[in-house]
């Protein structure tokens, strides 16, 4: 027990402060103040991966380190899309996740806000849209903010979604098409 | 492996690992295996080309490797229509991958069990995407299949499905549990969620760029995918690679280990009931990444590893920051171990928890990290070292209780045995080029990755096409030979440890379902 107190000691608080949220990343102007006021700032996300590698899942398990400390900003991964605010979605989406994503999307209790996350989240990647792949998350979901990247790093992942709880007045911005590969 | 008592000969490969490409006939197939089992070989991947615009039918693949290297059991099927002999009488693994390849390109095995595998009815169950004449149509939309899950029967026996979503941020798949009160009498997996069609998308790339590709097989391999393939490139084009980028692709995939094993044993501790665990390990693995990032330009080092080298030299600052980063990493690995091997509640968790016997492991093939732990001594780096594991010659870590715990040791020792290794790797990197250009390979050619990624031995098949096009690509996971095995792990234990046990292999989904 000493070891482990003098262990937590020694490391300290290693928490940093959170970045600013990236506005520009907001792809569809679909957020409603109303939605931000019901939702705050203590926001629990239910993260779906819908067919990536699963380079954006570590990034995602890194914000829960001690240096992003998300919980500490009080927002929290859930187990259930019945239990979520969020939905945090990895792409590309393959074909056999699809009913599943949508009918976690539809689990998931109005108001609710939908971030794609990665390249294949965002526009489908190196991975494109195939007999077996969708493409990027819009496709199959509608889409609040997206965070590029491959995968995006836990802050871009961070600036990405607090956008998405602080933004008042987003910007219209059609979403890219994507890329056929096949 | 030795195939002269059935009178066949092989033909070498060319390229770094010993490797030979040995044509069957019918009659041979089951008994070159049936041999191979007897000397000790084991499944590395089977798969099926489509070869019918070169009137040669179909190829059945299978690779197997011993001590002395790969052997690659080549058949031809002359169509669709004719079956192949069942291997997985042999090699239980097979099992899977005949049905994937029955998915893929529509020839199947003997076998009783067709099911299908990568199928989840999301294309016409008719259309193979690996044939050469396969067209996608816009039209198919995702469907729904009804699988025949084994069933347990008899008082209390209930079912949980598991899946496809799961309750933590991993990835998708299906797991069907037959339980008893708390007890696990069975579980069966239904995998091929995240099937994006990763074969059929090397086939649009070019030779030159796939390495992107192959780096995002399985994120968390991203390093060892990328570097069998560029081996598999540099073998058919004879192309060298310089001798400082041999020591930075190792330097990168024994730094992808670290990263792997910090992760692992933080979430082993959290899924043992010890955050504390998760807190710290997560802490040192943040601090790996960062220094990737101004190492080699990517946390996870994507795109690091090309075809003839790598993408970038190591600055002298950063190496220096590496060789510091090795004792202080190691300092503080040691002290969590001891709290790790003191805890009694965490020990409780992690002994005698979802045991895979090294007899069981032999039989099934248990492979990689989660083999070593079940007393399968086998690791690339040791039993065929190319520079420059030749020189830092790393120590294979094994165990043979194939519990939990063996697989966190091996962890804890495969952690300290990478550190040591990046040590040596920084001491003895020489000044010089890191890329070398590769000609263009000739087409037709079949070349062969082998690299031992964190989870295991990462296999790659590459066969050329004309104009430096890819004509096949196979990646293969270890995971493939380890899902099974973690059915049998979790018979007897109860439901509220498979996740332990499940993180405990940490297989991949992706790599698996491609």
């Amino acid at each position: 027990m000493l070891t482990i107190l003098r262990q937590i000691a020694v490391t300290g608080i290693k928490t940093e402060a959170m970045p600013a949220p990236a506005d520009e990343n907001i792809v569809v102007a679909r957020l409603q103040e109303e939605v931000l006021r019901t939702l705050g700032r203590a926001l629990t996300i239910r993260q779906v991966d819908a067919g990536s590698c699963n380079g954006c899942e570590l990034e995602i398990h890194a914000l829960a380190n001690p240096y992003y400390n998300i919980e500490g900003a009080g927002i929290r991964f859930v187990a259930s899309p019945r239990h979520a605010d969020m939905l945090l979605v990895t792409g590309p989406v393959s074909k056999h996740m699809a009913i599943a994503l949508r009918r976690t999307y539809d689990a998931t209790p109005d108001p609710k806000l939908v971030v794609a996350v990665g390249d294949c989240g965002c526009m489908g990647g190196i991975f494109g849209e195939s007999y077996a792949s969708l493409g990027r998350v819009a496709n199959v979901i509608p889409v609040d903010v997206a965070i590029p990247g491959c995968p995006p790093t836990p802050t871009a992942l961070l600036q990405g979604i607090l956008a998405a709880i602080t933004a008042h007045t987003p910007p219209k911005a059609e979403p890219e098409s994507s890329s056929r590969t096949e | 492996m030795n195939l002269s008592g059935l009178g066949l000969v092989g033909a070498q490969l060319p390229g770094a690992i010993p490797a030979q490409r040995v044509p069957v006939s019918s009659g041979q197939l089951l008994a070159a295996c049936r041999l191979g089992w007897e000397q000790g070989s084991r499944l590395v991947a089977l798969w099926i080309s489509d070869d019918r615009d070169r009137a040669r039918g179909f190829c059945l693949h299978i690779a197997l490797h011993d001590q002395e290297g790969v052997t690659l059991l080549e058949y031809t099927i002359p169509d669709a229509s004719s079956a192949y002999p069942d291997i997985s009488t042999i090699f239980p693994a097979a099992n899977r991958m005949q049905r994937a390849a029955f998915d893929l390109v529509g020839v199947a095995s003997e076998s009783d069990d067709q099911r299908p595998w990568l199928w989840l009815a999301s294309w016409p169950i008719d259309k193979f995407p690996l044939q050469r004449d396969f067209v996608a149509s816009p039209k198919w939309e995702p469907g729904e299949e009804t699988y025949a899950f084994v069933k347990v029967e008899g008082d209390g026996v209930h079912e949980i499905p598991v899946g496809p979503v799961h309750a933590g941020i991993i990835e998708p798949g299906h797991f069907r549990f037959q339980v008893v009160g708390e007890k696990v009498l069975r579980l069966e997996e239904r995998l091929g969620y995240v099937h994006k069609g990763i074969e059929k998308r090397f086939e649009s790339l070019r030779i030159g760029e796939a390495h992107r590709l192959a780096g995002r097989v399985s994120g968390d391999s991203t390093v060892a995918y990328a570097w069998a393939y560029a081996q598999a490139v540099e073998a058919i084009a004879d192309a060298a690679v310089p001798p400082r980028a041999a020591w930075l692709r190792a330097l990168a995939l024994e730094r992808e280990r670290i990263a792997n094993h910090l992760g692992d044993l933080g979430y082993l501790g959290n899924d043992g009931g010890f955050a504390f665990g998760l807190a710290q390990f997560s802490r040192l693995k943040e601090d790996v990444l960062r220094l990737n990032l101004a190492a080699f330009g990517h946390r996870m080092m994507m795109d690091y590893v090309v075809p003839g080298g790598v993408a970038s030299s190591l600055a002298a600052a950063y190496a220096a920051q590496i060789r510091e980063q090795c004792p202080a990493l190691e300092r503080e690995i040691r002290i969590l171990r001891d709290i790790y091997d003191e805890h009694a509640g965490l020990q409780d968790r992690f002994r005698t928890c979802g045991r895979a016997p090294p007899d069981l492991a032999q039989q099934l093939g248990l492979t990689g990290l989660c083999g070593r732990a079940s007393g399968q001594e086998f690791d690339l780096r040791c039993d065929f070292p190319l520079p420059p594991y030749d020189v830092i010659a790393p120590r294979k870590m094994t165990q043979t209780d194939g519990d939990v715990a063996a697989r966190v040791t091996v962890r804890f020792d495969e952690l300290l045995e990478s550190l040591r290794l990046c040590s040596a790797l920084i001491d003895g990197l020489s000044d010089g080029e890191v890329n070398a250009p590769v000609p263009e390979p000739p087409p037709y050619r079949l070349g062969l990755g082998f690299i031992e990624g964190w989870r295991g031995p990462v296999f790659i098949a590459l066969e050329t096409g004309p104009d430096g096009t890819i004509r096949r690509c196979h990646p293969h996971d270890p995971s493939w030979s380890n899902w099974p095995v973690l059915e049998h792990a979790v018979i007897g234990n109860i439901v509220p440890d498979f996740p332990l046990i499940n993180k405990s292999f940490n297989l991949t989904y992706s790599g698996h379902d491609l």
